[in-house]
């Protein structure tokens, strides 16, 4: 049973489309994340769902009841905004209060509800408060608090933490997630950054230019991307893309490499052209195999990243374990570990994986 | 707050140009000041008093004696020539160019001295009485009342119906919004007096004349103030406002409990130019007011100067109690012009 349901969901301004066609399933109680480059339309996409944005064509259900009529309240939903938008004016204990004396709760629901609320996220000293004396991480508890105290059926981040210092977004990271494991809900989270993707997501959503490039659990997206956009935005260094063609079964890359190809595994026509990606740690210096000269190293202790160009110019990243002795400037060999290869068209970008139907 | 009032150029004394700066600026509390001194100063004075020539500063009264067989307290003079010469005398009346006069221990006897020897006994007082007159011989409670009512009805209905429309016009999308916004920031052109007469007809057709709410309704919508206010709301993020629809907030709460507290210093301003306007104005309460018991204490102020005569003393004092309201308004008001914008609770 889906909780949140889109069905060619569409927005234009004019005749600008911005969302172009979402078809999306989200079920109860998971952490679904919307990821993608500025501009590809995924906080737009949450606006429409929280409906504060109105709908251009397509259908919103919400545990199967269309929605797209409801205003924002009558949804159900509650949002955290990226300026966290606590009202200035009111205490913290006013802000959390406030939606739920629009709803007319009776008092004693209303504080018991702040007292949970308050408790569980730490902020029962800074309920009476305002929002100007409190520290980056103190307003966005107050306003993931302002959404908890309304017991939502469904949550709505937009990049909460993209107001935080590193530090602090690693531990507010952290603590989403086991709020989401405390209560349950579902939860839909917008950002940019695949890391906190990666890390919190139970189904990642990669948007792009407002279409839906892939949905699906984090390792599956990073082991099985289903085109060129999702396997360069997903993983991180990204990955090495290769041009090449297929060559008796093989890909001949513009290097001149020849990679053999697991069989089964791709649909390839010979001569296709494509494009061959293989992610920085399934490259390892070897005794002979593809050139790369180095042109710098980055040492991190546990891991190092050697970064440079193959011979006929692509960059290319290789991640060695441990600490490696390579100096920029040199001119290795690198072996291919061709199990971790992906094959792309290389005129429509999607996989060749015969598993994958994009 | 105080090292940067007394900063000055010279380290240790002061440079010539400090010097300048404190000059000027004494010129300009001069300026701005001595007006006002001078208004409340003579406020205090005698009708007699303010008649006199060469002026002077202080508000001086002459001594007055209750003597038996006169009802009236007489003024007191000190001769200065002749038999009585070094002596307080009391005048029981003046003729021509001979003032009869009375010793205070022999009320009976009348003397005759010229006035050229005789000089007024004075002491520095202040003639109240000009103030109780006031209350007494006009009804200047119900002035008052009427530019109380006034201001403070008209301001409050100019804040309501200004923030709104600022309210509309800078957080919703609609079509022809910029139109609108250029045709409120167009009428600022339009000088009063060319809608003098249509207005009159109108108001009059409205059966306004000689209300207050006359007074008051027309000049309720200010195009400054739609746009003062517009622009500071324009500086409060969207997204409080998205916020509070999540918080299921009717679009009228949104109003009144998130935009106008926001809002407070702009509405402030609105509030102190508003209630100056309309404390001072005087054009438009002379023509739809006709009717004395309606005037405002402007109007007031206007008919203490007659045709012939002006009643000083009184129009003085009544022009000191004008003054005072507003300004203790101003003074109380004034430190929310300078407040800064009010922290949005974003990043």
């Amino acid at each position: 049973m889906a909780d949140l349901e889109l069905r060619g969901v569409r927005k234009a301004y004019g005749a600008f489309d911005v969302i172009k066609g979402v078809d999306l399933s989200i079920a109860e109680g998971e952490f679904c994340v919307f990821v993608g480059p500025s501009g590809c339309g995924k906080s737009t996409l949450l606006r429409m769902i929280s409906g504060l944005e109105p709908i251009t064509g397509g259908e919103v259900r919400i545990g199967g009841e269309v929605v797209n009529h409801l205003g924002p309240a009558e949804r159900g939903l509650a949002m955290v905004f990226q300026s966290y938008a606590l009202y200035p004016h009111m205490t913290v204990r006013q802000n959390l209060s406030f939606g739920l004396e629009n709803m007319r709760a009776p008092k004693a629901e209303i504080e018991a509800r702040i007292t949970t609320a308050a408790q569980m996220l730490q902020i029962e000293k800074l309920l009476d408060r305002r929002p100007k004396d409190l520290s980056g991480g103190q307003r966005q508890r107050v306003a993931i608090g302002r959404a908890v105290v309304r017991e939502p059926r469904v949550f709505l981040f937009d990049e909460p933490l993209s107001n935080l210092d590193a530090e602090l977004r690693v531990e507010m990271r952290g603590e989403i997630s086991r709020l989401h494991r405390r209560i349950g809900n579902t939860m839909i989270y917008v950002t940019h950054d695949q890391v906190e993707a990666m890390t919190m997501a139970d189904k990642i959503a990669v948007l792009r230019d407002g279409q839906l490039e892939q949905f699906g659990r984090p390792l599956d997206l990073y082991n099985a991307p289903a085109n060129l956009f999702v396997a360069g935005f997903i993983g991180s260094p990204r990955m090495n893309f290769f041009p090449g063609r297929i060559d008796r079964g093989a890909v001949r890359l513009a290097t001149g490499d020849v990679v053999a190809l697991p069989a089964l595994r791709f649909e390839a026509d010979e001569g296709k052209e494509v494009t061959l990606g293989i992610r920085p740690n399934g490259l390892r210096p070897a005794d002979s195999g593809l050139r790369l000269t180095v042109a710098s190293v980055e040492r991190l202790g546990g891991e190092s990243y050697l970064y440079g160009n193959a011979p006929d110019g692509t960059p290319v990243t290789v991640h060695c374990a441990g600490q490696t002795t390579v100096e920029p400037g040199a001119d290795i060999p690198l072996a291919l570990d061709t199990g971790e290869v992906h094959l792309f068209s290389a005129k429509s970008g999607r996989s060749l994986r015969k598993d994958i139907r994009s | 707050m105080a090292s940067f009032l007394t900063r000055t150029r010279g380290k240790g004394r002061l440079h010539w140009t400090d010097w300048a700066s404190y000059a000027y600026l004494l010129l300009g509390v001069f300026i701005m000041f001595a007006p006002v001194l001078w208004l409340v100063v003579s406020s205090f004075k005698t009708e007699a008093e303010l008649q006199h020539y060469p002026p002077r500063l202080l508000p001086y009264i002459q001594k007055t004696i209750t003597l038996p067989g006169h009802d009236e307290p007489l003024p007191v003079f000190k001769v200065t020539r002749g038999e009585l010469a070094g002596q307080e005398v009391a005048q029981v009346r003046r003729i021509g160019l001979v003032s009869q006069v009375v010793r205070p221990e022999d009320p009976q006897t009348i003397v005759k001295v010229s006035i050229s020897d005789r000089a007024p006994v004075e002491r520095v007082a202040l003639a109240t009485t000009n103030y109780s007159k006031l209350f007494a011989r006009f009804n200047f409670p119900r002035f008052f009342w009427n530019s109380l009512f006034i201001t403070v009805v008209a301001t409050a209905i100019t804040l309501l119906v200004n923030a709104m429309a600022a309210f509309a016009l800078s957080k919703y999308e609609f079509r022809g919004r910029g139109t609108v916004m250029a045709l409120v920031i167009g009428t600022l052109m339009i000088p009063q007096t060319v809608v003098l007469v249509p207005l009159f007809l109108v108001v009059r057709e409205f059966g306004m004349i000689n209300s207050l709410w006359g007074v008051i309704i027309p000049g309720a919508a200010t195009p400054t103030g739609v746009f003062l206010l517009r622009q500071y709301m324009l500086t409060i993020p969207d997204e409080i406002l998205d916020a509070a629809r999540m918080d299921n907030a009717s679009e009228w709460k949104i109003f009144w409990r998130i935009i106008l507290p926001l809002s407070a210093p702009a509405l402030a301003v609105l509030a102190i130019l508003s209630i100056m306007w309309r404390w001072n104005d005087f054009l438009w309460p002379l023509i739809a007011l006709s009717r004395s018991e309606n005037y405002t204490l402007q109007l007031a102020l206007n008919s203490f100067q007659g045709e012939f005569t002006t009643d000083w003393a009184s129009l003085l004092a009544m022009t000191v109690l004008t003054l005072a309201p507003i300004a203790a308004v101003f003074a109380f008001l004034q430190k929310y012009i300078a407040t800064g914008i009010a922290s949005t609770g974003g990043k």
